[in-house]
């Protein structure tokens, strides 16, 4: 329905008066969708070094985090209640004298974290392996952690 | 005496890739040092996971190619709790200004950490001139 506004200039003004921000939800939604899908867009950032995943069945927790360039002996890991504690220090050897750096992205630095895990967990049973730069932790769980499966009779 | 400081949380820079690859995966740049002295260039990537085997460095009309596989651990039967870092390839490309002698091109990798040493070809080493008065 055509109408006249008060400076005599035709618009579709009472069709639909919220079809312009009709159309921006939309968009939004869409971009929403789109960004569900990329990869990155479902971590949320941890605000502590190092990032870590954490995994598990029914037997036991699996901890990964990617540590490039410390050594096994260089890290302290300590359990405690249902606590992991990560810690350690990451030293970036110096290169001797007459050396012109053209880029430094590589990071030193000290880190520790504190990871709780969400079931109690056998500290007897922490199995801890560095290699190629990733640490794995495997620790088990408490029999009174594991799932039950119950029969249906 | 001076406290290190803290390390802080990077999250892994993915490569907007030029080129599709045949199977589906992330790629990632891997964080690079890359210094030089008058006899060669060296540089130092982070690329955790990588193994020895699994590393391909390529050096041709000036560019160097570096890249990583990463085995992707086998957790079929494992559920996720939390999630923080993504697994996948490493690769990145660097154009080289100094002619480099490929022949004694060394490359080392150690927890996930490799160091490329290029040394420069003869005519690239700087020479000082001494220039004589008279």
């Amino acid at each position: 329905m055509i109408t006249r506004s008060t400076i005599n200039f035709p618009s579709m003004g009472w069709k639909n008066p919220f079809l312009g921000l009709e159309r921006m939800v939309q968009q939004m939604d869409l971009l929403t969708k789109t960004l569900h899908g990329m990869p990155e867009m479902r971590l949320f950032p941890s605000s502590v070094f190092p990032a870590v995943n954490i995994t598990e069945d029914n037997d036991k927790y699996y901890v990964r985090a990617e540590l490039p360039g410390i050594k096994a002996d260089e890290i302290d890991l300590q359990v405690n209640g249902r606590n992991l504690a990560i810690s350690g220090e990451r030293k970036i050897q110096s290169e001797g004298g007459n050396t012109r750096y053209h880029r430094r992205e590589r990071e030193a630095g000290k880190f520790s974290r504190v990871i709780g895990l969400p079931d109690d967990i056998d500290s007897d049973s922490v199995d801890a392996k560095m290699v190629n730069g990733v640490l794995s932790v495997v620790i088990s769980k408490t029999e009174a952690s594991k799932p039950k499966q119950i029969i249906v009779k | 005496m001076a406290e290190s400081k803290e390390l802080q949380v990077k999250e892994k820079q993915e490569l907007a890739a030029p080129a599709e690859q045949t199977r589906s995966g992330l790629i990632f740049t891997p964080e690079v040092d890359i210094f030089e002295t008058d006899y060669e260039i060296t540089l130092l990537a982070d690329m955790p996971g990588v193994a020895a085997d699994d590393v391909s460095i390529d050096l041709r009309d000036g560019v160097l190619t570096l890249s990583g596989d990463v085995k992707p651990w086998d957790n079929s039967e494992e559920s996720d709790v939390l999630v923080e870092f993504e697994i996948g390839k490493y690769y990145r490309q660097f154009t080289l200004a100094d002619v480099i002698d490929q022949n004694k091109i060394e490359a080392k990798i150690e927890d996930g950490v490799i160091r490329l040493t290029l040394p420069k070809a003869e005519k690239a080493v700087p020479r000082r001139i001494k220039v004589s008065t008279g």
